[in-house]
């Protein structure tokens, strides 16, 4: 009884949790390892934030690739840290829009010190989106709006 | 002959490959003639006795924006006394973000009391030619329009008093001095510029 009674408690809880999903702060040392950890699936990562419209905009095309597609990883990366590092915003948005994607939080200060080591070519505006393919090494930042379409085409275009 | 052609091919191709985008540090700036929140137009040569330019790219709706609105205000008043005065471009597309209409930078302007211009870049040419990408974005520029600096405002978005190092300030201060910027360049997050699509 007393067990039972513990299991739905269990179950309560990890229903408000949403969808479970547990939103881990990273450093920019865990962020470099998923650029260069070989994977023989074609990684796409956005950076985003919660106050910038084109990401919020833009993030349903990645929920849509997730499941069209299941050869590609894709990672959400908030920058919400730079501004706000108290994380309730970025998981209160993650429940409310049900993401299913990885989202992760980079918690790092002082972007001059990193930004080049994500992606020489990147200003640092958001929204960026970062396609690669680890085994050729070929990779492709986009800084700008995602529209419909555009993530299936670069996607083909680095899967050879 | 075939090695020839191919040859040939390439150099046109070279030839024909777009010139780089935006300003590097070293580089010389154009002018410009926009519109500022007064209705009138200005240029950086409408400021005779300038030693130099701090021009920022920047809007009334971006959160760093807002975050840095206060150290533009300080920068201007600190500097133009000095010769070397703020000029802000907003470039963002209206249609993009309507809190970035030519009325409402009026109405910022004169709500936040900017003592400096902040001009309208509606065609965006200015922002393009400059190679400005995200708000706040600032060149400083010699009086003769050499860069000498570009990027961040400083090393700290979020909190004003935790900063460790003033990137403008450091660059307008050498300027003023006829020295390079000891940080010539610099990289932060930010709004992307609101272009218009195509």
């Amino acid at each position: 009884m007393i067990k039972s009674i513990r299991f739905i408690f269990l179950g309560v809880i990890l229903s408000a949790a949403g969808y479970g999903q547990t939103i881990n702060q990273i450093k920019l040392k865990d962020l470099q390892k998923l650029l260069t950890t070989q994977s023989d699936r074609i990684q796409v990562i956005n950076f985003w934030a919660t106050w910038c419209a084109p990401c919020v905009k833009e993030i349903p095309l990645f929920e849509k690739l997730r499941s069209d597609n299941s050869n590609v990883d894709i990672t959400l990366v908030s920058m919400d840290f730079d501004l706000d590092p108290d994380p309730a915003k970025v998981e209160r948005f993650v429940t409310r829009k049900a993401l299913k994607n990885k989202v992760v939080i980079l918690a790092e200060t002082d972007p001059n010190s990193w930004i080049d080591k994500i992606d020489k070519t990147w200003s640092g505006a958001l929204p960026a989106t970062l396609i690669l393919n680890t085994q050729t090494g070929k990779r492709k930042l986009i800084q700008k709006e995602l529209h419909e379409g555009d993530l299936e085409k670069l996607i083909t275009e680095l899967s050879n | 002959m075939k090695k020839l052609f191919v040859v040939l091919l390439a150099l046109i191709a070279m030839a024909a490959s777009p010139v780089k985008d935006g300003l590097d540090v070293g580089d010389t700036a154009i002018d410009f003639k926009l519109k500022n929140v007064d209705g009138k137009t200005v240029s950086l040569a409408d400021y005779k006795d300038a030693k130099g330019y701090i021009v920022i790219f920047d809007c009334n709706t971006c959160p760093y924006s807002k975050a840095y609105n206060q150290r533009i205000m300080d920068l201007n008043t600190k500097y133009a006394a000095k010769g070397i005065p703020v000029i802000a471009i907003n470039a963002n597309d209206p249609a993009a973000s309507s809190g970035d209409s030519f009325e409402e930078m009026v109405r910022i302007a004169k709500q936040k009391g900017y003592k400096f211009p902040y001009l309208v870049d509606e065609t965006q040419e200015v922002a393009k030619a400059y190679g400005a990408t995200n708000t706040p974005h600032v060149f400083v520029l010699s009086k003769d329009l050499k860069v000498t600096y570009i990027g961040a405002i400083d090393d700290n978005s979020r909190k004003a008093d935790a900063v460790t190092k003033r990137y403008v300030e450091d660059a307008a201060d050498a300027l003023l001095q006829g020295k390079p910027a000891p940080t010539p360049k610099t990289k932060a997050i930010g709004c992307g510029i609101k272009w218009k699509s195509a």
